[in-house]
């Protein structure tokens, strides 16, 4: 049998341990997984650095979407009214997905100012705008809308939509 | 009218529970033994109130009477009945008072059951349970009433989310909720010990079968909310680290925790003061879970401005719970006399090893969670967190947990030998690695974790039937004698096996369906044929049906393997009717050995129509897992409540041994 000293040193020591250990794993994949939100006027002000994956969210701009050859790779462009950035997609859009309608997508800028979305997400209710998007279209003035719709509907489809 | 009442005891409910959480808790402090027995009736006569309130919201649902706010905003005439009456908590007021009635119920049953409890312990139990209630009934008497009329009443309804008119999501969040408001009791036992100064073995008795019945509904919430997930949405996964997902994890991961430290503390009289503490941690982000998805605050902090009342009112309940029962813990817990000692290397220390995995686990997800909102509330910048960092985190925290939890059980109480436990392994280590070896040869370029998921999963099932055929000395003992010891095994001993073999069934199904899941998403006309995972998928063409509330685009897929039929797939495309939302109808045959999973997307045009199918190798067997380890929790169960009505004899033969 241990001392009860001892013990709480070994209990404390290994909580120490694995309390570290969470720290770092948090830090590094905080580093690394971590990603910003642009609208397409913070893309033109300042675009990211490097190839780093990151999210830009808006409207779909009335008209621009269109099927390439083939008809898997669609092709729209997401505006905040003020500027506007195009996106390539290659799969089923979500139910959701309208032109008119806020849409967040998550992808890479290439070297031609194309947006490659990996994933491109509409929240499953049709009142809601995305946050991200009603804050994009606030900051470039042209927000009409109205706060806080649809508060219900969006927090139990965001269950697996969002991804 | 009967909104009215429904409303008139709602208010009735928040009196009785002003009485409840008062007078009992000041006969206990004084020792009037007629004050005390006030709060048996009083939880009771609540739970008849709450009862009252929500059948009166849910006669308003079914009926469709559109003057009441709430059903004209959320029900609509043409709704299956189902749906009506599910349409009473899928919205935040209608929720609201499922929470309030779960714990009503709760209340109710630990006053008509505790009959054994010391009297001081059960006033203070259910006064607590009522300042609970009072927090939840002013919140929403005063910021979320059900019952608030509209007049004139309009002449249809705006009818449910078509996403939430789903049999899985029907019973989802009263399952959640059940297991979110389980883990009160706990909190409840908590505070009461605290103020009481004395925690022992009978007090663990006690608060275990609560837990463990809030565990089992909380696991089975979470595996119902993720197959739903799984089929409606239509993506082929199955959980997504969506904030909405961590926020119901959190508490099961700090529950599951207070599971295992329940047992050390009534078993060993040990690691009382971290129990206290987790029986608080758990109800606390059972809260945080409840509002933080009720209140929008998830989305944006900007969502929950929206609305400053509620926000604010959470907000408060949120510091006054959490930083009230914490403080509380500050002052009392040194109090508190720690009893039995063990040496690291025990049945102890590997539950204290589970316990600071898990915490660790629940900390990162927490961080993972919260993050984008501490930042945005503190004006930085907006960003989110996704799949990668929970990963990333938590998936090498669980690692060594499941490497652990094999081990851990063999371990005998205050001092062990750890070679011998490992010793005892061998049969287990060869399983382990023949699994691995058969991943590596099944894996054609799968990740390299694909080997390693399956080994933990073989391991920790060997583990598991290892610690069983120990107890029950199978193949050491002739077959009669394990036979006859196999059925005297108490029933807590089969829980924890069943339990513990599902969570190695779920983590196969985890591996398996991150390895291997194979995805094909191309145009099809009709006659055209894709391969994926050794089936061929012929889709024969697509029709319009109409259903009861919305028109389908249907597709039929015939599904072959080998030039035989083994199936016809029909996933949906429909449209809803009143809110003129579509919806995406997943077709999804199972053959146990892996799901083939049919989705149909948009029309070309030009006769084509995008589709996306995924085979889905092992993936039911993450709610098979699940659904044994709910059944282990339930057996468990059914061993406590045979002796959770003895807990004075108990105390005797639990001083003779120690």
């Amino acid at each position: 049998m241990m001392k009860r000293k001892h013990r709480r040193l070994v209990a404390l020591l290994i909580g120490l341990t694995a309390l570290a250990g969470a720290a770092a794993l948090v830090l590094t994949a905080f580093q690394e997984n971590i990603m910003l939100f642009y609208s397409p006027s913070d893309l033109a002000e300042r675009p990211p650095q490097g190839a780093r994956s990151f999210r830009m969210g808006g409207l779909v701009e009335e008209g621009s979407l269109r099927r390439l050859d083939g008809g898997l790779t669609v092709e729209f462009r997401i505006t905040d009214l003020a500027e506007s950035v195009p996106v390539t997609y290659t799969g089923i859009l979500p139910d959701l997905f309208r032109e008119g309608q806020g849409v967040v997508a998550e992808g890479v800028l290439n070297g031609a100012g194309v947006f490659e979305a990996r994933e491109v997400l509409a929240k499953h209710d049709e009142t809601y705008m995305p946050p991200e998007v009603a804050a994009a279209l606030k900051a470039a003035g042209q927000w009409q809308g109205q706060d806080g719709q649809g508060e219900d509907a969006a927090e139990k489809s965001g269950g697996g939509s969002a991804q | 009218m009967i909104p009215e009442i429904g409303h008139f005891a709602l208010i009735l409910a928040l009196l009785v529970a002003l009485a409840q959480g008062t007078v009992p808790m000041l006969g206990a402090a004084r020792g009037r033994a007629d004050w005390m027995a006030l709060a048996g009736p009083t939880a009771v006569l609540q739970l008849v109130l709450m009862l009252t309130a929500f059948l009166a919201l849910m006669q308003a649902y079914v009926v469709s009477d559109f003057t009441v706010l709430n059903v004209a905003q959320n029900s609509h005439t043409s709704k299956p009945l189902i749906y009506k009456i599910s349409g009473v908590w899928g919205n935040h007021e209608g929720s609201m008072l499922l929470w309030i009635l779960i714990l009503a119920l709760f209340g109710a049953a630990v006053a008509l059951f505790g009959g054994n409890l010391p009297a001081t312990l059960k006033a203070r139990v259910l006064a607590v349970q009522a300042w609970i209630a009072i927090g939840f009934l002013l919140f929403t008497i005063l910021t979320s009433n059900p019952f608030e009329r509209l007049l004139p009443a309009p002449e249809n309804g705006g009818d449910l989310n078509p996403l939430l008119q789903d049999p899985g999501l029907a019973f989802h969040p009263p399952m959640l909720y059940t297991g979110y408001v389980g883990f009160s009791i706990a909190f409840s036992f908590a505070i009461a010990a605290l103020i009481e100064g004395k925690v022992d073995a009978a007090w663990a008795r006690w608060v275990r079968p609560w837990t463990l019945v809030a565990w089992c509904f909380l696991t089975a919430g979470i595996a119902l909310g993720s197959w739903w997930a799984y089929y409606e949405l239509g993506w082929g996964g199955w959980w997504f680290w969506d904030p909405v997902e961590n926020v119901s994890f959190m508490p099961w991961l700090m529950g599951t925790a207070l599971l295992h430290t329940a047992v050390v503390v009534e078993k060993r009289d040990a690691l009382k003061v971290w129990t206290i503490l987790l029986a608080i941690l758990t109800f606390s982000l059972s809260l945080i879970g409840t509002f933080i998805v009720r209140s929008g605050l998830l989305t944006s902090v900007h969502a929950f401005a929206n609305d400053p009342e509620r926000g604010l009112f959470i907000l408060l309940l949120l510091c006054l719970t959490i930083g009230g029962s914490l403080a509380l813990f500050a002052v009392r817990a040194p109090a508190l006399k720690s009893g039995g000692l063990f040496h690291p290397i025990s049945r102890e220390g590997a539950l204290v090893l589970n316990n600071l995995l898990l915490a660790t686990a629940c900390a990162t997800v927490f961080l993972g969670t919260l993050y984008p909102l501490f930042l945005e509330a503190l004006g930085g910048d907006k960003v989110s967190v996704g799949a990668p960092y929970f990963n990333a985190t938590f998936l090498p925290i669980m690692a060594p947990l499941v490497v652990a939890m094999a081990i851990g059980p063999l371990l005998p109480w205050k001092r062990a030998d750890l070679p011998g436990a490992l010793g005892r392994l061998k049969v287990a280590a060869l399983l382990t690695l023949l699994a691995a070896l058969m991943a590596v040869y099944l894996q054609r370029g799968g990740p390299l974790v694909a080997w390693l998921g399956m080994a933990l999963a073989a391991w920790l099932f060997a583990g598991a039937l290892t610690e069983w055929a120990g107890r029950i000395k199978l193949f050491r003992a002739p077959l009669s004698e394990s036979w006859r010891r196999a059925g005297r095994l108490p029933r807590s001993a089969y829980g924890m096996t069943l339990a513990h073999a599902g969570l190695a069934v779920v983590i196969a199904g985890i591996t398996a369906s991150a390895a291997w899941q194979g995805e094909v998403v191309r145009i099809m006309k009709p006659g055209d044929i894709a391969e994926l995972g050794g089936y061929s998928y012929r889709l024969e063409g697509v029709e319009t049906h109409r259903g009861p509330n919305y028109t389908s685009d249907t597709a039929s897929f015939t599904v072959l393997r080998d030039g035989r039929e083994v199936t016809v797939l029909t996933p949906e495309k429909r449209i809803y009717d009143v809110q003129r939302r579509q919806t995406t109808e997943a077709a999804i045959h199972s053959t146990g050995l892996a799901d083939l999973y049919a989705v149909i997307g948009d029309a070309d045009g030009r006769g084509g129509w995008t589709v996306r199918i995924y085979h889905e190798p092992l993936v039911p067997w993450i709610w098979a897992g699940a659904l044994i380890m709910v059944a282990g929790g339930a057996v468990s169960l059914s061993d406590r409540r045979l002796r959770v009505g003895a807990p004075t004899r108990r105390r005797k033969t639990a001083a003779a041994p120690a």
